[in-house]
């Protein structure tokens, strides 16, 4: 068991070296972010009581967008020089390949995500008064469930030649429990509301991460064989 | 000397497309099989199958001894692959390259091994370059290196000539040789008679997903002699 996590961690390490060398998806993921907010911010006066209502929403078409733009890169790094039969042939249960990419892109993502928040939170004019703790919890929750899925799917559609475009058709419709988990509970917590009245959300998106954290880890194998 | 490889009526469906048709295959440790056969004849599914990149539709597959359904990912620590693909990471340098897949393979004093399997194929020089700005050439002798890292039992190649220099076709040479004094189990497939012929214990030609023939080198004769053979078998196709 060692050896598989150690793989994992092997994975995640040459995953983040190569992007910190290039920071092609990182930059990506960062400017589209930027992009929803200064649009978002246009379009709705920052100032407006209204925003509070809309601004969850923002948050996460920022995050989850941006977040597709990596998602669809770290398969498709694997098909140049065919490096992914290289992983295939390595002595570990292939699941590690997958927990591996599911860590190197929730790092990334996250670290988008932890950029692209306070950038949000000031150009929205927004004074947030609630918790931090379960601001970042539901964060973390619900990025997880979205880049667990999102891994398992980016792989499925790498094989296919229009994965770019495939990857958010098929993603979306599967994530969207966690989006509207998500929205709920960032609206009840910049409302300032009692995080028990929308705990329901938080339990929908844990038990929907680990049923996407398990089926891939079934599955992963029979996939890279496909 | 025991038997490495021992394949039992593999066959591999692709969708509707019946790629091999029951190949029987027995090797010794130690020997040098060259896999000869026309474009499509399944050669590079068998390979990818024997190296257990892929899971065959059905039959039976023991390496070393082992089920291979039972042990694959242990197995594959014996096994190295040289494909006309590198398996490298061009954004990451040749060491990094190197150290992602020693991890992979547990492989013991990692760092000085590196060290070793660069200088073995002539790269000692750019042991920090990225992979990325690498020729062709260069590109193959560092994928000899990850191959051989965690010094396989069995080495298999596919047409690991294809687009190399002449000093990568040398070291190329020189580790094939290594190997083979090493008493390691190679198999190769390549489409050049003359190489294939010079390095082999046994030929093995596959034609339309069968073998057509399996023989010791000896059996086969003169490069013409093969090729007359080779003719025969594949009705005349290269």
């Amino acid at each position: 068991m060692s050896h598989f996590w150690s793989s994992v961690r092997a994975i995640v390490w040459k995953d983040l070296k190569a992007e910190f060398r290039t920071k092609e998806m990182l930059s990506s993921m960062l400017i589209f972010a930027f992009l929803v907010i200064v649009i978002f911010s246009f379009a709705f006066d920052p100032g407006a009581q209204s925003v509070k209502q809309i601004l969850p929403g923002v948050i996460w078409v920022g995050f989850l967008f941006s977040g597709i733009l990596g998602l669809n890169r770290s398969f498709l790094s694997e098909q140049i020089n065919d490096a992914i039969s290289g992983l295939m042939l390595a002595p570990v249960d292939r699941a590690a390949i997958y927990f591996g990419k599911v860590f190197g892109n929730l790092i990334q993502t996250t670290l988008v995500e932890a950029i692209a928040l306070p950038v949000f939170i000031i150009l929205f004019d927004f004074n947030y008064a609630g918790s931090w703790l379960w601001l970042i919890l539901v964060i973390l929750a619900s990025t997880f469930g979205f880049v667990a899925v999102g891994t398992f799917l980016a792989a499925l559609a790498s094989n296919t030649r229009s994965s770019e475009v495939l990857l958010p058709i098929i993603l979306f419709p599967v994530i969207v429990p966690v989006v509207i988990g998500a929205v709920e509970l960032t609206k009840a917590l910049f409302a300032g509301a009692d995080i028990s009245t929308v705990m329901i959300w938080l339990q929908v998106i844990c038990v929907y991460d680990v049923v996407f954290t398990v089926v891939p880890f079934l599955l992963f194998d029979y996939l890279l064989e496909a | 000397m025991i038997t490495i490889i021992e394949a039992k009526q593999l066959t591999k469906r692709v969708g509707a497309k019946q790629i091999l048709h029951g190949i029987d295959l027995s090797l010794q440790s130690g020997r040098f099989l060259t896999i000869f056969g026309p474009n499509g004849a399944g050669k590079t599914t068998l390979l990818k199958i024997l190296s257990l990149l892929t899971s065959p539709t059905s039959g039976s597959l023991m390496i070393a001894g082992q089920e291979v359904a039972d042990n694959a990912a242990d197995l594959r620590k014996q096994i190295g692959v040289i494909s006309h693909h590198s398996y490298l990471y061009g954004n990451l340098t040749a060491r990094e390259n190197l150290l992602f897949y020693g991890r992979m393979y547990q492989v013991p004093d990692l760092e000085q091994r590196i060290e070793e399997v660069l200088s073995e194929v002539g790269l000692g020089m750019f042991f920090n370059d990225p992979v990325r700005i690498f020729s062709r050439g260069m590109l193959q002798r560092l994928s000899i290196a990850r191959a051989i890292l965690h010094n396989p039992r069995i080495l298999f190649l596919d047409e690991p000539y294809t687009g190399l220099d002449l000093q990568a076709i040398e070291i190329l040479n020189s580790v094939l040789a290594g190997l083979k004094d090493q008493q390691r189990t190679v198999v190769m497939i390549t489409h050049t008679f003359d190489v294939g012929l010079a390095l082999s214990d046994e030929v093995l030609i596959i034609n339309k997903g069968r073998v057509a023939f399996h023989g010791a080198r000896s059996e086969v004769g003169s490069l013409e002699e093969f090729q007359d053979l080779y003719r025969e078998k594949v009705g005349g196709r290269n």
